[in-house]
Parts: C-alpha cells; sequence; structure tokens
C-alpha cells in the first residue's frame, strides 16, 4: 500500500506544503484536510480588493490550472479535533479519521476577539473569506466604522472603508501604531497616512466596551469617550490554532513547537505557517511567524524533514507587505528596539522612502514606502549578509 | 525590434523597464538576457522592480514569481503566465520584438 501524508489545514501553508511534497518527489497519498469549505484562497486580499469589492472570489483563488496533477485527496469543510501520535491519526469532527505516515501541521491561526465581547451584531473580525463576505455586506450600508487596533489589518480595513466612503475611527491603545514592527518614529509615519485621508487615529486609549442590544451602537473608550458605530471591526492579532493537539502529545507554547526544519517533537509530524513557532537561533527562543511569504516559502524544509532529506536550516529574512490608502509599504528584516531608523531615499514627508534599520553600524532590517525597485535591492542585500546555519 | 540599451548597462542580476504598447522587463541572469510582460498578471506592478533569483523574477508587490525564461507562474498568487518576448544582442546593444515569444516559451 503506498504511504499517506495528510496535510492538516488548507490555506496558504498547507498547499505549499502539499505542492513541496510533489515538488521533492513524493509519489504517495495526500490528504488535505480543511475545515473551511472553500478551496485554497489568497488572505491578504481580504483586507483590501476583497472588500472593496473590485477583486472576485475567482481571482484570490490559490489553485492554479495544473494543480490536478498533485494528486491531493481533499476533505475540505472537515475539522480536525485530534491527533493520536501511536497511530499517526488524524481525528476527524465527524468521528472518522486518516491514517498517515506522515503529518503535516497547518492549522493557522484565528482572530483574537474582544474579550468580554457580547456577539452583538455589527461587529466584526476579519481572517476568512467568510468574515470578508459577512463584513463587506455591512459596510455597503454602514455609515460609521470603528476599527479597533491600528495593526495592519486594522489599517487596510480603515483604508478600504474609506474609499467606500465610510467615516472611519481607528483605536490604537499603543501611543503609536505599528511600533512593534516598524520602530516608534516609523509608526508615526503610518499613523500619519491615516489623517491624510480623512480616518481619524485615537491613540493611547483602550476599549472599555461595546454598547447596543443586539446590534453594536457605540465603542466605549478608557478615556470616557463613546464612538457612535454602525459596524465594528476587531484587529487585535491571531491566536494559533493548535487546542486540537492538547491530547496528542506534540509540545505546544505559542503555537506547535518545532526545531529550526519544521520537526515537532512527535516523530513523523512537522509544523509549518502560522501555526508553528520555530526554534530561532538568532532569538535564543521559539518564534511564531504570520507572514504571508512565511507560510509560502517555511513548508519546503519541513516537508524535507518530513521525507528524511532535509539539508542545512533556512535562515530566511522575514518579509512582509502592506497596501494602505494607496501607500505600498514593505519591510523586511529584524527590527528590535534600540536600532537605529535612517532615512536613505526620499522623505517621509513625500510618503515615499526608504528607511534603513542599523544594528551596530550593520542593516538589519528595512523599510520601503512607494519605492518597491529600491526596496528589492535592499532585501537582497540583506538576504546575502545572512550566513547560513548549520 | 525595439532597442533597448548597451549590453553593458544591464549588469547580471539586474532589469530594466522598455516602453512598448505593454511595458516590457528585460533581464540580465548571468549574461543570459530574458524579456518578458513588465506588468505583474496578479495586480498592477513592474516586474523589473522585482526580486531575480535564478531564472526566476519575484514581483515586488506580492511575491508571485514568473519564470523568465517561459513566462510561466512559478509561485503564487498570480495564476495567469506573463508573455515572453524574442531578445536580440546586435552589436553590444540589446533589442527586443514584441509579441514574438522567446524561443523555447510556451
Amino acid at each position: 500500500m503506498s504511504p499517506t501524508i495528510a496535510v492538516v489545514g488548507a490555506s496558504l501553508a498547507g498547499l505549499s506544503a502539499a505542492r513541496a511534497l510533489r515538488d521533492q518527489s513524493y509519489d504517495g497519498r495526500i490528504v488535505v484536510i480543511g475545515d473551511e469549505v472553500h478551496a485554497p484562497y489568497d488572505r491578504p486580499p481580504l483586507s483590501k480588493g476583497f472588500l472593496a469589492g473590485t477583486a472576485s472570489l475567482e481571482d484570490i483563488t490559490l489553485g492554479a490550472p495544473d494543480d490536478a496533477e498533485l494528486r491531493l485527496e481533499w476533505r475540505l469543510g472537515t475539522t480536525a479535533v485530534g491527533l493520536d501520535h501511536r497511530s499517526r491519526s488524524v481525528l476527524l469532527h465527524d468521528g472518522s479519521e486518516v491514517r498517515a505516515d506522515g503529518v503535516v501541521l497547518a492549522t493557522g491561526a484565528r482572530a483574537r476577539r474582544l474579550p468580554g465581547g457580547k456577539g452583538l451584531d455589527g461587529v466584526h473580525v476579519l481572517r476568512s473569506l467568510d468574515d470578508a463576505i459577512a463584513l463587506r455586506v455591512d459596510l455597503a450600508t454602514a455609515e460609521r466604522l470603528v476599527v479597533i487596533g491600528a495593526g495592519f489589518i486594522g489599517a487596510e480595513v480603515a483604508s478600504t472603508a474609506r474609499t467606500l466612503g465610510l467615516q472611519v475611527t481607528v483605536v490604537e491603545t499603543q501611543p503609536v501604531p505599528l511600533a512593534g514592527p516598524l520602530g516608534p518614529e516609523m509608526g508615526g509615519v503610518c499613523a500619519e497616512l491615516h489623517a491624510d485621508h480623512g480616518t481619524r487615529l485615537l491613540t493611547g486609549t483602550g476599549v472599555a466596551g461595546l454598547v447596543g442590544t443586539g446590534r453594536v451602537e457605540a465603542v466605549d473608550l478608557t478615556d470616557g469617550t463613546r464612538l457612535p458605530a454602525d459596524v465594528v471591526v476587531v484587529g487585535i492579532g491571531a491566536t494559533p490554532n493548535t487546542e486540537w493537539l492538547a491530547d496528542s502529545g506534540v509540545a505546544l507554547g505559542n503555537g506547535v513547537l518545532t526545531d529550526a526544519r519544521g520537526a515537532t517533537t512527535i516523530p513523523g509530524v512537522v509544523a509549518v505557517g502560522d501555526c508553528a513557532a520555530a526554534w530561532s537561533a538568532s532569538h535564543g527562543r521559539h518564534v511564531r511567524i504570520e507572514h504571508w511569504t512565511h507560510a509560502l516559502e517555511q513548508p519546503a524544509a519541513a516537508v524535507a524533514t518530513l521525507l528524511g532529506t532535509g539539508g542545512p536550516a533556512p535562515t530566511p529574512v522575514p518579509y512582509f507587505w502592506s497596501d494602505q490608502y494607496g501607500a505600498r509599504i514593505q519591510f523586511a528584516g529584524s527590527r528590535r528596539d534600540g536600532d537605529v531608523a535612517r532615512v536613505v531615499e526620499g522623505s517621509c514627508a513625500d510618503r515615499s522612502f526608504l528607511v534603513a534599520y542599523e544594528r551596530d553600524g550593520h542593516p538589519v532590517a528595512v523599510l520601503g514606502m512607494n519605492q518597491p525597485r529600491l526596496f528589492t535591492r535592499w532585501r537582497r542585500q540583506l538576504r546575502s549578509a545572512v550566513p547560513a546555519t548549520s | 525590434m525595439i532597442p533597448v540599451c548597451p549590453t553593458t548597462a544591464l549588469p547580471p542580476g539586474e532589469a530594466i523597464r522598455v516602453d512598448a504598447d505593454e511595458p516590457i522587463a528585460v533581464f540580465n541572469v548571468d549574461g543570459d538576457f530574458y524579456a518578458i510582460d513588465d506588468t505583474c498578471t496578479h495586480q498592477d506592478a513592474s516586474l523589473a522592480d522585482g526580486w531575480v533569483d535564478g531564472c526566476a523574477v519575484e514581483c515586488p508587490l506580492h511575491a508571485s514569481c514568473f519564470d523568465l525564461r517561459t513566462g510561466k507562474v512559478s509561485g503564487p498568487p498570480a495564476k495567469t503566465p506573463v508573455g515572453t518576448h524574442r531578445v536580440v544582442v546586435q552589436d553590444g546593444t540589446i533589442y527586443v520584438q514584441p509579441g514574438t515569444a522567446a524561443d523555447g516559451a510556451a
């Protein structure tokens, strides 16, 4: 009987793992289990073109014309509820199971919700296609949107809602948005983007509660302000989907713990994408990365581990982008507090610039706004500067 | 044929955008020249601004990858290939022939 590999999770990381298995000459069965009923689709447009109505479902599907050659057995609309490591079986919500010789964990993350949320209508998170469809319907008849959290999702939703003609207020607990990934100075520039485009940004204030019966009517802030709202979007981060593995014996932390090559603590089980926290020698701890490019690229190494053909651990340069208010924001590298941000091209006032983050005089990260060509050059330099680790 | 630039003006790993009816991007991969449609088939972005890795270019915006030799998609989110164009080098100058598929391309 031919071997079976079960890929649990049917989004970018799961699909990339399945493709990588075939790329690496695995010829056995591949069963892809996904809890959503939809075939794999691209999530970044959900807060941008798809939400605005300019990109269709067909536009954002991830399937390619020659995917039939992958010979994947899809189990969509099927939630994995457990992993039995002795028989290496994935247990499914309908009571059935998939026995496998190898398992790829790719269950991703889910949007964090507001603590004590009362289940009011008009309050949304944005993570899945169904979330985006529901939000799009609600925005179509709304006038006032309040976005809780000025991270990338929040900023992109605010930007899209402005193009749809809504009045938008963004609430952020930190003094500056995006200070974590970009640092306070550059977070400040992103804050100005909101003002440029008529979005009201309130920083340094938390949410005290949501007001309404049945449907949300307003958001109360900790400083006493009450913001009337027809629709509220909560964009306060994501939680890895790992609860289903609680009794599996797989070590868990902030995600499924793996080594630098994707191996979990159970032989024959690897983890990829947003649900995985891989050991990082440079950080000295496990790091969970939620970037799109990570979900695309990292499965190849994990699959090699599963197939027993793994080479040196990859040392990727983290990369992400965000499209807000027509500005193209790109970031690569690893920034931490104390790094010095230096404008090397353009100017922040023009919303067209390149910033290098330097540590001990060496660039460790780069941020571009509306500078794709120059950004790409710097990103390439950062990559060549990263030493390979064994 | 459209003259692009002297070969010396396009070193290995570099790309240049050529204004034609539809813009074209010309790449130098270790001394071999390739020309493809400049606009990514996923969203409006210039592939000449992209990241060249071997015989592939990665879109500078959303990381779609295209094979420079065939125009085929080698990485999502793009699903539609880009067109390829024939490149001719004559007397140290690079030319492209728009609408004429590169040799070996689909």
